[in-house]
């Protein structure tokens, strides 16, 4: 599903050139549920980025379903993302000026989607993660828990073949993030491919496979 | 799309209240400025009042002699009798009248002198212009015929002259340059901004000091030409030029040795140019590039500073930037995105300044700053204020929006 190929990551500055991702070798198949573990700075989110097209690898070669999409342009690249990929982000990311079921909607406005199915779509969406109470309601009204499954609402709207989860569960005390695994988990068993980073090794034994980064570089 | 565009943008103005107070301030205030400078514009050059029928109308307003090695020239107003052989004679037109251009007397009230604008005109000038009469009528073919001293005054002369009397005054007496004339007519005043029709007395062009009777070219006489419709302007126009080219050329006139002759019908906007960049094309450089800097100033500087505003505000909003390009924006539909937002928040500016305008404008009008001032919004002001409005939104939203299109996901989503 996702194939990446002797993947380099640099960060240069005029004074500083960081490494961030040396000769990264992976494939990800359809249907897995894999973790990235490793200490801060690693790389797990740099590895995340690369796979979910949000970052350009300075080296190597990015595949999705078998076509390497590292030369993309950014009309390409943003139309993969819409319809193949759904991410969850650590610090939620809601636009905190929509509503709930406005920011669940977002994925849907970049379809050509008419107005009344994208609503049904989300509120469906909402409905999963059990909030279609809070359709109406602000993200700033909501608890940490609860955003996060807006943004998992959000990621899954367009039904798309891959999550990508950066911490989801990094800023929520264990019961909320063990709701949120939850979620992952049915998601999962539903058909969905997860790759999750995690610094957490009890929801990391949850998943399929685990990879582990240190210094850019994978260690296992 | 359009809605959540719009929701975004009208949650991103309640937001900071202090910064939207003052960027929709600088937005009024320019555009009002705009608004009220187009209102002028409107006032100077529209189809107003006595003037209704400027649309179909051509103005006569100089004729210019140059001898042959183009060195020296004269130029000015024409004489009755040049104006009668040349225009009024046209066969295409529906009416031509001949008048003077503003000249000025006195009246005297007691020991009081007022000062007067007259004109000398012909009877078909009450047909080209729509004059209001409050009182009375216009003078005739009859009565320039028979040397009547007759004469059309303004309300405000009126008002001057015999007080504030609600008693007509027509058939009453009034003495301007010791010469007694009678009141036939009194009509609404027009603005002073209309000088060929404004004037505080009009009097038969038989009336004394006229001058009418001047044989050579030259004299102190303009004219108005009355097509049937619009149309036909530019037949009017061919058959008067055709007239003109009758004229045996090189001639002599009061001493002056002319080699061309040049006499133009023209509509009242380029009767008005033409008159100011009359001093050639050095002239013409000097009143459009003041006229680019005024716009500049006007429209460009705000944008510049608007520009700063938005880039500002939209870097505050990386983040949104960022999470909409994860799920499937492309810098394209993004930039629209902002360029729709600035042109919702200038349009919020827009009606804003639409109101500041009406109060202006109701300001100028009441100032007596220009006498009889009739600025308006109409129709016209107002497409003209939201082509403005679109065009300032436009200037002011594509910059920033170009360079929040440059942001990567990644560094966007970490701010």
């Amino acid at each position: 599903m996702i194939t990446l190929q002797n993947i380099e990551k640099v960060y240069r500055t005029s004074t500083i050139e960081t490494l961030a991702l040396n000769n990264i070798n992976l494939d990800i198949r359809k249907g897995e549920f894999v973790s990235i573990m490793g200490p801060s700075g690693c790389g797990k989110s740099t590895l995340l980025n690369v796979m979910g097209l949000l970052d350009e690898p300075s080296k190597g070669t990015v595949q999705l379903d078998g076509q390497a999409v590292t030369q993309y342009r950014d009309k390409e690249l943003a139309r993969l993302r819409n319809q193949k990929i759904g991410f969850i982000f650590q610090s939620f990311h809601l636009i905190n000026d929509l509503t709930v079921l406005d920011n669940v909607e977002i994925p849907l406005l970049y379809r050509s989607q008419n107005g009344r199915p994208r609503q049904d779509y989300a509120k469906d969406a909402l409905t999963k993660v059990g909030l279609s109470n809070r359709m109406k309601h602000f993200p700033k009204q909501l608890s940490g828990g609860q955003k996060q499954r807006v943004a998992i609402a959000r990621a899954i709207v367009g039904n798309p073949d891959i999550i990508l989860a950066d911490e989801p569960t990094g800023n929520l005390d264990s019961a909320m993030g063990n709701e949120i695994m939850n979620i992952l988990q049915q998601l999962n068993d539903d058909g969905a491919t997860i790759v999750m980073v995690t610094h957490d090794e009890q929801m990391a034994k949850r998943t399929h496979r685990l990879i582990r980064l240190f210094d850019g570089t994978q260690v296992l | 799309m359009l809605l959540n565009y719009i929701k975004i943008a009208w949650k991103v103005l309640l937001r900071h209240p202090f910064y939207t107070f003052i960027t929709l301030f600088g937005i009024s205030l320019t555009l009002t400025v705009l608004m009220v400078l187009t209102s002028f514009l409107d006032h100077l050059f529209g189809s107003h009042y006595p003037e209704t029928r400027r649309d179909r109308s051509l103005y006569i307003m100089q004729m210019e002699q140059r001898d042959s090695s183009l060195t020296s020239r004269q130029s000015g107003p024409m004489s009755f009798k040049f104006l009668t052989d040349y225009a009024k004679s046209l066969e295409t037109a529906e009416r031509v009248t001949i008048c003077t251009f503003v000249n000025s007397s006195n009246a005297y009230v007691g020991s009081q002198k007022i000062k007067l604008n007259t004109k000398f005109t012909d009877a078909d000038f009450w047909h080209v212009t729509q004059f209001d009469f409050l009182e009375g009528k216009p003078y005739n073919e009859q009565n320039i015929a028979n040397g009547d001293y007759v004469v059309v005054i303004n309300d405000d002369l009126k008002k001057q002259y015999f007080g504030n009397t609600t008693e007509s005054v027509v058939g009453k007496d009034i003495d301007i340059e010791n010469i007694h004339y009678k009141v036939i007519g009194v009509v609404k005043g027009g603005p002073v901004t209309r000088p060929f029709t404004y004037s505080d007395v009009y009097f038969p062009y038989t009336a004394p000091k006229s001058n009418y009777q001047k044989s050579s070219m030259r004299g102190g006489y303009v004219a108005i030409i009355l097509a049937k419709n619009k149309a036909d302007l530019k037949t009017v126009q061919d058959e008067f030029q055709s007239h003109i080219s009758r004229i045996p050329l090189p001639g002599i006139q009061e001493g002056f040795k002319y080699a061309t002759l040049t006499v133009k019908a023209e509509p009242y906007v380029e009767n008005f140019i033409g008159t100011i960049l009359d001093g050639g094309p050095g002239l013409a450089t000097i009143f459009f590039g003041i006229i680019g800097f005024v716009l500049f100033m006007l429209l460009g500087l705000p944008a510049i500073n608007l520009v700063n505003i938005n880039v500002s505000r939209i870097m505050e909003r990386a983040s949104e930037i960022g999470i909409r390009k994860a799920f499937g924006a492309p810098v394209r539909t993004l930039v629209w995105q902002f360029i729709v937002e600035n042109i919702f928040i200038t349009f919020i500016g827009g009606a804003i300044a639409l109101v500041l305008t009406a109060v202006v404008i109701h300001l100028i009008n009441a100032s007596g700053w220009i006498a009889y001032a009739d600025l308006t919004i109409n129709v016209n002001v107002f497409l003209i204020s939201l082509v403005v409005c679109l065009i300032f939104g436009l200037l002011s939203g594509v910059l920033p929006a170009l360079r929040m299109s440059k942001l990567t996901i990644a560094e966007a989503l970490k701010s």
